[in-house]
């Protein structure tokens, strides 16, 4: 069971509390009324499916209920990062992109 | 003695604690602190089942959890049983009833033992090759012929009665394993002053140095320094030690899941307690200490009963005082053999030979076997056992070929080396690396935060052992503690080999096992390269291979290593198979644990369940809620109740619960915006005490709930949804108001269980209530339909609302929810007599289908939008924006030919459409025929007097009046398009 650090309640809590809510950073135009078929197809079925670095939205439903980001890679499952629903996406150094290698300790390193 | 075969003076149990057991109704006697197996060998059993495919005799092949053979059904009662026990691991207890599987009708004589000589008909890829044609005998004939003759043990067929526990944990350092390095990591770790778990799937701790006897540490034997260590980790505070306890799946960020056998070793356990203990556990660092696993020789015939592993063989003697046989052979590959041979000697056990594989040994162990009067034959090989039911010689030959000899044994111990036990390692993500000098794989780069020490991290000297451990414990603990590094003697497991041995091929009738719970052989491993399985994968799969419950924790190094010979490839080259959770077989009731019965899903109930079911209310499952689905009078079927019930709401008054409909309270200045947004229709204009239907959809333009919206305040709305949408309109709105709209100044609370709604409606609805309503005029006039007060209602604060979903004069009375019995009692007490009726959901769907009201998720499918279902004039037309605004005008959303809601009138007005039922032009077309829509909704209607429907049909709108066709099994049946509303088209009942 992974766990997940609301950046709301700056806590840790298991994945069970949490739900997640599919790709961060898709923008919902201001004028969506007018968007061009191309624009709109994009925004309501074009997603990522990437093997590696992801940027999801999560829900702290059995928490605070609060909505906010995460980035994830998807081959280690490790959470890089978490943020709050609106900020910027956070600048990811060489090492954090790759957590399969990051986290890692060698054997040994007891 | 209990048992023939027990040897006075050695072992751990007492002589006279004698227990009584069971193996297949004959009756034995065991010693407390036996297993199944060391009991029944000591008894001289050593017949316990039949094989998987080709049911051949079989005896025990190890002594510990991976033992792929002794597989038994092990029964309390005739509830509690459990079959695939390894007998290896269960404990024994008084009174422990023991029965053999797969065999019929006896162990002795077997049936399906024919198997056997047909075995090239059950040869690897055997089920995929034979049995594919034709492809209906594959349910009736092939399949329940298979199953029967090749299967494990027979589940039990009642539920079981015991119970389950779950606990969730955190420490700083979980060991795994109590062995020499687990008890010196968990020692050093809690010196350090770290809270550690130290759990070992056996049942007590020490690992090997219970048997491995040689050993010496700090000069006291293995098993005085294990006891020593045992005693002073129970004496401290920091420090768990759960023996019995499987460490069977490893999984994100250090949880490791443990399950504890609690009772399954009592005679009688206390009923309180749980059979078995899931622990999820949270641990900053893990160490594994989980040792190795034996590998037998792969040679012809190895599976008679009676050959089993070396290990096996030192376990039961030095362990449980119990020799495996009066004239045991031994046949190695490595040092570690040779201890067995010596210890058995030592104990007065005939070894007429000790066969070593390798030319060359230690001059120690020769001297040594030599001192004791053993025959070492080293450079050679047994190529063969003899004997069926029990062994009774081995076939030895120089490895460099020559005349063969035959020796007279009755067991046979052997060993091709140790495999290090990197399950949960490789559950972790760690990487293995394979070791080219060993032939093994170790541990290579950890995943986690997780460290190997000693035999499972492929340590061979104990002393480096040892001092891997400590430090391991030591670097746990934050580099505190000053553990010291003991001094190890004895002890030897050097050499080894993987493959198979000679003996065990190339000739294809020669049966080597390999895995042998899934009766696989080197000839199958070969066979199965030779017709093109390249990748191990693919080997294990075509063969099964390691595919048993013992997931092939003696066969899969063997299987790699003979499809690498075959390939002439290097094993990493082959690859390596994914081991994956449960390292052992898992209860189901564990897994399961508490979330059963009553558990498994919470029920809700609405206030007024006990009065609905006291007035003889059936229920049906909404979801999680129970809902009133109709009342019964005495002597009334289902459709006589329902018909009754939708007259009484048309003629004189009905009371419902609609307790169960989502409620929402949106509150805050920007309350009317933010409904503007998420719903189609205009919000701003609606006046504070009316209420609206509101349509809410989603960015694609589909409808995704509806409700009735009232205005309690400016800055206040109660909000209605449907039943099952209640959550993810809450979720939806929440998402919008946190994501896309933060600027907005609205509050979201879900009110769903704060309220209690009764519904009453008909023409006498305001003549019932009305005399409980205080502070509020009643008549049309002032509070007309769609009208939303607060009021006084028996003194109790109150929400109404005059609104229908029947199409009647109707109100819905909103009390707080612990009001909701009372209140709804009251109302019933003074309204029976006038003529009001209870009714149920049924009879709500019906009434609402005469009036053509949608219920979506029923008249609508994710594919449907307002225009669609006839609502259209729900879509405010000068609103910039709401959710769906864009999704509305994509291209195939405005084209014609959409599927539009309509009503269907049948022919016949006595017949009633199925719902779901597909809906076609021109009955006579040819199969596939061209389907244009399907019933949505399909009723009896007593109040109309005929059958009504509705359902979605290619224009429908444009097709009013044309006849549709409904092809059944049996007929087709044939109906016209109509309006959607049935009753009332007017509203004139509702407006008074």
């Amino acid at each position: 069971m992974l766990l997940i650090h609301c950046p709301y309640c700056d806590e840790e809590r298991p994945e069970l509390e949490f739900r997640n809510m599919g790709q961060a950073h898709v923008v919902r135009a201001p004028d969506i009324a007018n968007q061009s078929d191309e624009d709109f197809e994009k925004f309501l079925y074009i997603r990522e499916n990437p093997k590696g670095v992801n940027y999801e939205r999560w829900r702290h439903i059995h928490g605070c209920g609060r909505f906010f980001n995460a980035v994830r890679h998807t081959v280690s499952d490790k959470f890089i990062a978490t943020y709050k629903a609106g900020e910027p996406k956070p600048s990811l150094d060489g090492a954090a992109a790759k957590p399969a290698k990051a986290a890692k300790t060698k054997k040994g390193d007891a | 003695m209990a048992g023939a075969n027990r040897i006075a003076g050695k072992g751990k149990l007492t002589p006279a604690k004698t227990v009584r057991f069971t193996f297949d109704g004959r009756s034995y006697t065991g010693l407390e602190g036996d297993t199944l197996a060391s009991a029944l060998l000591a008894n001289g059993v050593h017949l316990i089942g039949r094989s998987f495919k080709y049911h051949r005799p079989r005896g025990f092949l190890g002594a510990g959890s991976e033992e792929p053979n002794a597989l038994m059904d092990i029964a309390r009662d005739g509830v509690r049983k459990q079959p695939n026990v390894r007998a290896t691991v269960q404990e024994l207890y008084d009174g422990l009833k023991s029965t053999s599987q797969n065999r019929w009708p006896s162990l002795e004589f077997d049936v399906n033992a024919v198997n056997s000589l047909g075995s090239p008909f059950f040869a690897a890829g055997f089920y995929y090759k034979t049995f594919m044609w034709p492809k209906a005998a594959w349910k009736k004939v092939y399949e329940p012929f298979i199953r029967k003759a090749a299967g494990l043990g027979v589940a039990p067929t009642e539920a079981d009665t015991d119970h389950y526990a779950n606990r969730f944990i955190h420490c700083d350092v979980l060991v795994v394993g109590s062995g020499l390095a687990g008890l010196l990591a968990a020692k050093a770790a809690a010196d350090g002053g770290a809270d550690v778990i130290l759990a070992d799937e056996q049942a007590s701790l020490g690992g090997a140095l219970k048997h491995e006897t040689d050993l010496s540490v700090d000069g006291k034997s293995g098993v005085d320094f294990a006891d020593g260590m045992i005693a002073a980790l129970e004496g401290m505070d920091n420090v768990r030690l759960l023996p019995r306890t499987t460490a069977f799946g490893y999984y994100a960020q250090n949880m490791v899941a443990l399950a504890e056998r609690v009772t399954d070793h009592l005679a009688s356990p206390d009923q309180s307690l749980p059979r078995e203990r899931l622990w999820q556990v949270r641990a900053t660092k893990v160490i594994l200490a989980t040792g190795a696993i034996e590998r037998h020789m792969v040679f012809a015939e190895n599976d008679r009963p009676g050959v089993m592993m070396a290990s096996a063989g030192r376990t039961f003697l030095n362990q449980y005082g119990v020799a495996v046989g009066r004239r045991v052979g031994v046949y190695t590959a490595n040092d570690s053999a040779y201890a067995v041979a010596f210890e058995l000697k030592a104990a007065g056990v005939d070894v007429p030979a000790l066969v070593d594989l390798r030319k060359i040994v230690d001059e120690k162990l020769l001297l040594k076997a030599r001192e004791l009067g053993i025959e070492v034959l080293t450079g050679h090989a047994v190529i063969k056992a003899g004997g069926r039911l029990r062994v009774n010689s081995m076939h030895v030959q120089p490895v460099d070929g020559g005349a063969t000899r035959q020796i007279a044994v009755d067991a046979l111990l052997n060993s091709a080396g140790w495999t290090p036990s990197v399950h949960l390692w490789s559950q972790s993500r760690g990487k293995l690396v394979f070791d080219d000098a060993r032939g093994i794989f170790v541990p290579g780069e950890a995943a986690q935060d997780v460290v190997s020490v000693g035999a499972c991290n492929g340590t061979e000297d104990l002393n480096v052992l040892a001092a891997e451990a400590v430090a391991a414990g030591i670097a746990a603990a934050g580099g505190k503690g000053k553990t010291k590094v003991p001094i190890v003697t004895g002890g030897s497991a050097a050499g080894g080999m993987s493959g198979s041995a000679p003996g065990a091929g190339p000739d294809d009738v020669v049966k080597a096992f390999v895995d042998f719970q899934n009766d696989v052989t080197a000839k199958d491993i070969r066979m199965a390269v030779r017709e093109g399985m390249h990748s191990i994968e693919h080997v294990k799969r075509f063969t099964t291979n390691g595919m048993a419950s013992d997931q092939g924790k003696t066969s899969n190094m063997h299987g790699l290593s003979i499809a690498a010979e075959t390939l002439g490839k290097p094993i990493p080259q082959v690859g390596l198979t994914t081991f994956r959770s449960p390292y052992t077989p898992v209860t189901f009731g564990t897994i399961v644990n508490h979330a059963k019965g009553p558990l498994f899903d919470p029920t809700r109930r609405t206030p007024m369940h006990d009065s609905s079911a006291a007035m003889g209310a059936v229920f049906e499952d909404v979801g999680q809620w129970k809902r009133a689905w109709y009342f019964p009078k005495a002597g009334e079927t289902m459709h006589q109740a329902v018909d009754r019930e939708c007259k009484a709401v048309r003629t004189t008054a009905g009371i419902f619960d609609a307790s169960t409909l989502g409620k929402i309270e949106v509150v805050g200045p920007d309350a009317a915006k933010f409904l503007n947004v998420l719903y189609t229709n205009a919000w701003d204009k609606l006046g504070v005490g009316r209420c609206r239907y509101g349509i809410m959809l989603r960015e694609d333009g589909f409808i995704y709930d509806d409700g009735v919206v009232g205005r309690i305040a400016e800055d206040r709305f109660h909000v209605t949804t449907t039943t099952g949408g209640a959550p993810r309109v809450m979720s939806h709105m929440e998402d919008y108001l946190q994501t896309e709209f933060p600027d907005f100044n609205v509050w979201l609370t879900s009110t769903t269980e704060q309220w209690a709604v009764i519904a009453v409606q008909g023409p006498k609805a305001r003549e019932i209530i009305s005399p409980f309503v205080e502070g509020m005029d009643m008549s049309n006039e002032a509070f007309p339909h769609m009208s939303v007060r607060e009021c006084a209602f028996m003194g109790i604060p109150c929400r109404l609302f005059r609104m229908t979903f029947a199409g009647e004069l109707g109100f819905e009375i909103n009390v707080p929810a612990h009001y909701g019995q009372a209140v709804w009692d009251a109302i019933y007490a003074h309204g029976a007599p006038l003529g009001l009726t209870p009714y149920g959901t049924e009879a709500m769907h019906i009434l609402r289908a005469e009036k053509g009201y949608i219920i979506v998720g029923q008249d609508t499918d994710g594919t449907v939008t307002p225009q669609d279902a006839g609502l259209s004039w729900a879509i405010a037309k000068s609103k910039p924006d709401f959710v769906g605004i864009r999704g509305l005008k994509r291209v195939d959303l405005v084209a014609p030919g959409r599927k539009q809601l309509v009503g269907l009138k049948t022919k016949d007005p006595k017949t009633v459409l199925e719902e779901g039922a597909q809906i076609v032009l021109d009955p006579k077309q040819a199969i596939p025929m061209k389907m244009v829509g399907h019933v949505t909704s399909s009723y009896w209607s007593e109040n109309c007097g005929r059958s009504i429907a509705m359902g979605l049909v290619e224009s429908g709108f444009e097709k009013m009046g044309q006849t549709i066709f409904v092809p059944m099994p049996d007929r087709v049946i044939e109906a016209e398009i109509c309006d959607a509303v049935f009753y009332d088209k007017e509203g004139g009942r509702i407006n008074v």
